[in-house]
């Protein structure tokens, strides 16, 4: 009992992570019909700045901050240059913009900062709390779903509450329409990249620490299964990509407690299988047809 | 008529739409007085919601000109509201998964003074513009009579209803001007009364007073609420007028059931109901 509530618990905060890796994804998913491959490498980037600013100044949060500006800044200057119209290019197009893009961050990052592992620390210590004799969360998993809570919490909020979330809401469906409303539809996408490239950023910063360690290609994993997370949620509906995260973190966590370690990302795909078997459009998808 | 003049209402002048080798509207020139309502009238394919995505910005004409408040007018879809045009949509338009209001509000994204900052922080002034805007919103639908489904979602409306709210929607930003694509369509004989009553009343509202320029197929619709009519076939303008002055147009009778004017004596059985007077 105390191990399954120890991996129920380590699997939400893991699912906390490919959930933001998806919000990401789907913000940008929902507005432009674009799948930004180059998600992953983005949030590195961002990362790799937050390292140089904790490096230089010493102070892990103001590095955090300088890596959350620095995802929002990578995600607009990724919309307005490289993908500036891929939303009226089809689907393909702009996989192969974002693949390319990745390729291109990932090489730059190495030749700027070495193709290693580099150190980035956590927030909190990794030690795990006890909790009535059984070993749940460390502080830095509490941070993990504070973090991502706060941020998904934001998110709602803005998206139900503000004038810019409903104008939002609107560019997602029908931009044509939107701009016979006045709204600025240019000014909206890019919002949704910036607030892409902050959740991605915020990612990279909770998951990289945990593992290897930083290095250019140390997001792709959590990428694709950020990305599975989003198709099993629908790819449409940010509470599916937040519940799609949390249902994988959790599967990776029974998989590799239960059956070993050598069958964990199994697990990842497995699930994706079944939801794609039973639900082709994903969990929660519209009841629009897409296309994708 | 002097420059900037801001009663002089919109006209339009020789335009002519190309689309490849197809001529969509060819030389056109109406206008759109200030206080009144202008009904665009044709077949299927005569060039009327052409015309409409003329004025909207949505086509560029290749030749002619478009004046609106004694400016030329070069439209865009985003400005046209801020510039007191309004439009609705021949599909309605709504965003379906968005309330009744939430659609109705959209309508008031350019009246709001706050920036998009102090909107994503939620600071007070933009809580006070959310609260005014869900207000007017709320109006607007209860002028239409709608406004017990304000927290509906539009997808779940039967039609009828969906149209007030789209026009509801329209209406909030308080335009000058109304283009409104075929307002009846879809409606049943019992909504078009409170309907034209409207549309009627739009010219001469105290508070905004509006000019409308419509396109409909409900010819008896049309004939009880326009100052003016125009029949556009095949994009050329083929009759201007008063609904009595059309209704007796041969041009028009042709227009519309294909018959050439020189036989309209011989062929009475169809053509009597257009070329009477009404009673």
């Amino acid at each position: 009992m105390d191990r399954f509530v120890f991996l129920t618990v380590n699997g939400v905060a893991l699912g906390a992570i490919y959930a933001s890796v998806a919000i990401a994804l789907v913000i940008i998913f929902r507005t432009t019909r674009v799948l930004n491959f180059a998600q992953g490498a983005m949030a590195v980037a961002s990362a790799y700045g937050g390292m140089a600013v904790i490096e230089y100044s010493g102070s892990y949060w103001l590095g955090f901050t300088t890596a959350l500006v620095l995802g929002g800044a990578l995600g607009a200057a990724a919309r307005l240059t490289v993908f500036r119209s891929a939303d009226r290019q089809g689907h393909l197009n702009p996989i192969v913009i974002g693949i390319g893009l990745l390729i291109v961050i990932e090489s730059a990052l190495a030749i700027a900062f070495g193709p290693t592992e580099r150190h980035l620390s956590t927030a909190f210590s990794r030690d795990l709390l006890h909790l009535g004799g059984t070993a749940l969360l460390s502080r830095q998993d509490l941070f993990t779903l504070l973090a991502v809570g706060v941020v998904m919490s934001l998110l709602a909020w803005t998206l139900t509450r503000t004038r810019i979330g409903l104008q939002m809401r609107a560019t997602a469906f029908n931009p044509v329409v939107a701009r016979l409303h006045g709204i600025k539809v240019g000014h909206i996408l890019t919002l949704g990249w910036v607030i892409a490239g902050v959740v991605g950023a915020l990612a990279a910063m909770l998951v990289v620490p945990t593992g290897l360690g930083l290095f250019p290609q140390a997001m792709d994993l959590v990428f694709v299964l950020g990305f599975t997370s989003a198709v099993i949620g629908g790819l449409d509906s940010l509470s599916g990509a937040m519940i799609g995260g949390v249902a994988t973190g959790l599967a990776l966590s029974y998989a590799s407690g239960y059956l070993g370690s050598e069958l964990t990302y199994v697990a990842a795909f497995v699930l994706l299988l079944g939801v794609l078997l039973l639900k082709p459009a994903g969990l929660f998808a519209g009841t629009t047809a897409r296309s994708v | 008529m002097l420059k900037g003049s801001p009663d002089s209402g919109l006209s339009v002048s020789g335009v002519t739409v190309q689309f490849g080798g197809l001529r969509a509207l060819e030389d056109v020139t109406l206008s759109v007085p200030p206080r009144s309502v202008v009904g665009l009238v044709g077949p299927n394919g005569a060039g009327k919601t052409t015309l409409f995505n003329v004025v909207s910005g949505f086509v560029r004409p290749s030749a002619g000109q478009l004046t609106w408040d004694g400016h030329p007018f070069h439209p865009k879809p985003r400005r046209l509201v801020r510039q007191g045009i309004a439009r609705t949509l021949q599909d309605v338009g709504l965003f379906p998964h968005l309330t009744a209001v939430e659609n109705v509000m959209l309508g008031r994204t350019t009246q709001r003074r706050a920036g998009y900052v102090s909107s994503l922080l939620g600071l007070p002034g933009s809580a006070r513009d959310e609260r005014e805007s869900r207000r007017i919103s709320t109006e607007g639908l209860d002028r239409l009579g709608v406004a017990q489904h304000a927290e509906r979602q539009a997808s779940a409306l039967p039609y009828p209803v969906q149209k007030r709210v789209a026009l509801a929607r329209a209406l909030v930003t308080r335009p000058r001007l109304l283009l409104l694509d075929e307002p009846a369509g879809g409606l049943g004989a019992e909504d078009f009364e409170p309907l034209a009553e409207l549309v009627k009343s739009l010219p001469g509202d105290p508070d905004s007073p509006c000019s409308v320029l419509l396109v409909e197929h409900h010819m008896d619709f049309v004939m009880g609420v326009c100052d003016q009519v125009v029949v556009l076939d095949f994009g050329r303008l083929v009759a201007a007028g008063t609904p009595s002055e059309i209704q007796s147009d041969p041009a028009v009778a042709a227009a519309y059931l294909g018959i050439d004017p020189t036989d309209i004596e011989v062929d009475a059985g169809t053509a009597v109901t257009l070329t009477e007077e009404p009673a």
